[in-house]
């Protein structure tokens, strides 16, 4: 029985491989996606029934329900889908690309370079009375920069003959540490008012999210998201190996550097709205790999549906179990991820 | 491998000239800075004190200021000496290791939930931390000779750092009122402390200086390896207990006074093993004084990049240790 399904579009111009596998499993993972985030939209301070959240959602509930659901409570977790989904595919991309099962945005300092950035932008560009003096789309922008300066100094630190996996780790890491010093000194040499914005940075949350942040965000994802479907294959390619694939035919350094400018859009993204999220760009693609195989046209999505999943479910732990606290969800990522990058650390032998 | 001094006599002269250099930087830590003080003015505020506000920025800040950079350098630098030699990891240090976030993030928990102030409950909950992250550490490297080799081992302990720090994170976001304080302290900072900080830790401190200092030979055995230090009739495990803990104290006590500072107790081993050679009766006690020298200049610098504010000194050395942790990630790269 074949496992893929070829769809071939534009007169084979554009040609996408369907999982047999990813036509079960995506709705099944949709449908789980939306169950929760009707149960975390429900629950909080104000308890509301999954039902009265569906009706609230649609406008057709109580005005209280709907201005907590829809002003509040909705945007979060949307944004923390959409961030978790846009980690995960950048995890993803970046695996399969340097072949590193350990590889995440924020493990090789990526998201520790779009903070910087972010949190220089927010410095700079704040007056005195904590407004912007720009617009805030421009973030994106900024945290993208700091993340594509990241993973270059990254790679080229790396470069000593070839690019092994668990150097680009280990230089990944110690570039990691000086963002941080970095973005510890940006906090204290700016206003005050700036730190506990900042630190939440650090540490990655979707407190306080908007319809804005979505409208920033989304059209990003989406563009991205297209681009890294249609790179899957080259993708496939160059999980092979670098000799494999430049003897198939395929431009090897152009297509690195196209997929990390991809992941690195992705990452950055992220960041500028929600920080620094650790480990869930480490850990959505592995567990989509066991759903789903390898091959990139179906792990993409599949992680992205698992990349959300975790954060919205990360964020949901975050603001109810310490109720009245709100905490970042990145503390329950960094939790939970910690010791499964450990974990990997052993399972896989030969890195 | 051959070393900058390679017999007794030219490696005590060694010492005598870094003793020397420390007291220099010392000094220099008491009369450079924000507040113009001359040299003459430093000795006079001990010997003729006349209230005069250089006078109290001499006794209150400076020098307190110089000791404690001293202290918590040497302290550092040793540790990060025996971590290397228990792990036999060129990149094992307190900092990367996660031991300094560990400490970090306990004593932060015990302001912000136990509502703890006395430095006394401070240190303790440091140490403990120190001792809960070591444990992890020394678990995860103890498993397996084949699984965890000292790159993973590397990995293993950044990671563990990273979600220590993020904890710490949540933590303050939780405790807005402290943040501002905390923020600062926790980026490892020596300003603002006074000396009731560090004689709290001292005797602790202490204690792990001199076992430290005893423990040297036994370390030379040890860093031959396991197998041939027990041939020898080496008890490895209560070699490895001792250094363990006298690192968990060291770092510990590190951290209750300036909150963490990364990578001094990772570059500087590697310096003293330049200069010395690999004998760790040497490699230890030239380690502790490049440790303490080395942070006295990363703290006299932080006085001098945003003036008139200051730069975190933790932020200064984690500046200086990152280029160097490539540097030495790239060298060990033909192994990796």
């Amino acid at each position: 029985m074949k496992k893929y399904i070829p769809l071939r579009l534009m007169k084979g111009t554009l040609s996408f491989l369907i999982s047999k596998r990813l036509i079960l499993i995506l709705p099944i993972l949709s449908l789980v996606t939306l169950l929760v985030m009707v149960i975390s939209t429900g629950m909080g301070d104000m308890k509301i029934g999954p039902v009265d959240v569906v009706k609230a959602v649609i406008g057709q509930g109580s005005d209280i329900h709907t201005f907590v659901v829809q002003i509040h409570r909705l945007p979060r977790i949307v944004v923390a889908f959409l961030v978790g989904a846009a980690l995960a595919i950048a995890g993803a991309i970046l695996q399969g690309m340097i072949r590193n099962p350990l590889a995440s945005p924020d493990v090789i300092g990526i998201t520790g370079g779009a903070s910087v950035a972010a949190v220089t932008f927010l410095t700079l560009y704040s007056d005195s009375g904590n407004t912007l003096t720009i617009s805030i789309h421009w973030l994106p922008v900024a945290a993208f920069v700091g993340a594509l300066i990241a993973a270059a100094l990254v790679y080229t630190l790396s470069w000593h003959s070839g690019v092994t996996p668990i150097r680009l780790v280990l230089i990944g890491i110690g570039l990691a540490f000086a963002t941080d010093a970095l973005t510890t000194l940006m906090i204290i040499e700016g206003p005050l008012y700036l730190a506990t914005q900042a630190t939440l940075w650090q540490t990655g949350s979707v407190y306080a999210s908007t319809w804005q942040d979505v409208q920033v965000l989304l059209p990003w994802l989406l563009i991205c998201l297209f681009i890294a479907l249609i790179a899957a294959r080259r993708l496939n390619v160059l999980e092979m190996g670098e000799d494999i694939a430049s003897s198939v035919g395929s431009h090897v350094q152009r297509n690195r550097l196209l997929l990390l400018l991809l992941s690195t859009a992705l990452a950055g993204a992220a960041v500028s709205v929600a920080g620094g999220i650790g480990f869930v760009g480490l850990m959505a693609p592995h567990i989509a790999r066991r759903l789903i195989g390898s091959s990139f046209g179906a792990l993409i999505p599949v992680s992205a549906m698992i990349g959300g999943l975790i954060v919205i479910m990360a964020d949901l732990v975050a603001r109810t179990a310490f109720l009245p606290l709100d905490l970042p969800a990145g503390i329950f990522t960094a939790a939970i991820g910690a010791p499964y990058f450990i974990f990997l650390l052993f399972r896989h032998k030969n890195l | 491998m051959s070393s900058l001094l390679n017999n007794n006599l030219l490696r005590t002269l060694g010492f005598v000239l870094t003793i020397v250099l420390l007291l220099v930087a010392m000094l220099s830590s008491v009369v450079l800075g924000y507040t113009d003080i001359t040299w003459k003015m430093a000795v006079e505020a001990y010997t003729q004190f006349d209230h005069s506000n250089e006078h109290i920025i001499i006794k209150d800040t400076r020098v307190p200021r110089a000791l404690i950079a001293a202290v918590v350098g040497a302290s550092l630098g040793l540790a990060g000496a025996l971590m290397q030699a228990l792990t036999r990891n060129p990149l094992a240090s307190p900092g990367i290791f996660g031991i300094n976030a560990g400490a970090g993030f306990f004593v932060v928990c015990a302001i912000s939930f136990f509502s703890m102030t006395s430095l006394a409950e401070f240190t303790w909950m440091a140490f403990l931390g120190a001792a809960i992250a070591a444990s992890v550490v020394y678990v995860l490297g103890s498993m397996g000779r084949e699984g965890l080799t000292p790159v993973r081992l590397t990995l293993a302990g950044a990671a563990i750092a990273a979600m220590f720090s993020s904890l710490t994170q949540g933590v303050l976001v939780m405790n807005e009122q402290a943040l501002d304080q905390i923020l600062f302290w926790l980026a490892g900072s020596i300003e603002g402390r006074s000396l009731d900080h560090l004689q709290m830790v001292m005797p602790y401190l202490l204690v792990a200086w001199i076992a430290a200092l005893l423990i040297g030979k036994h370390i030379n055995v040890l860093s031959m390896g396991e197998d041939m230090a027990r041939g020898l009739g080496q008890r490895t495990w209560l070699i490895k207990v001792l250094s363990a803990m006298i690192i968990i104290i060291a770092a510990g006590g590190s951290v209750a006074v300036t909150g963490p500072i990364a990578f001094i107790g990772l570059v500087v081993p590697h310096f003293a093993r330049y200069v010395s050679g690999i004998d760790y009766r040497w490699v230890i006690p030239y380690s502790a004084l490049f440790g303490a020298i080395l942070l006295i200049v990363a703290d006299v610098g932080s006085r001098f990049i945003i003036m008139p504010k200051e730069v975190p000194v933790g932020v200064m050395t984690a500046l200086i240790g990152v280029p160097f942790f490539v540097y030495i990630a790239r060298k060990g790269a033909k192994q990796l």
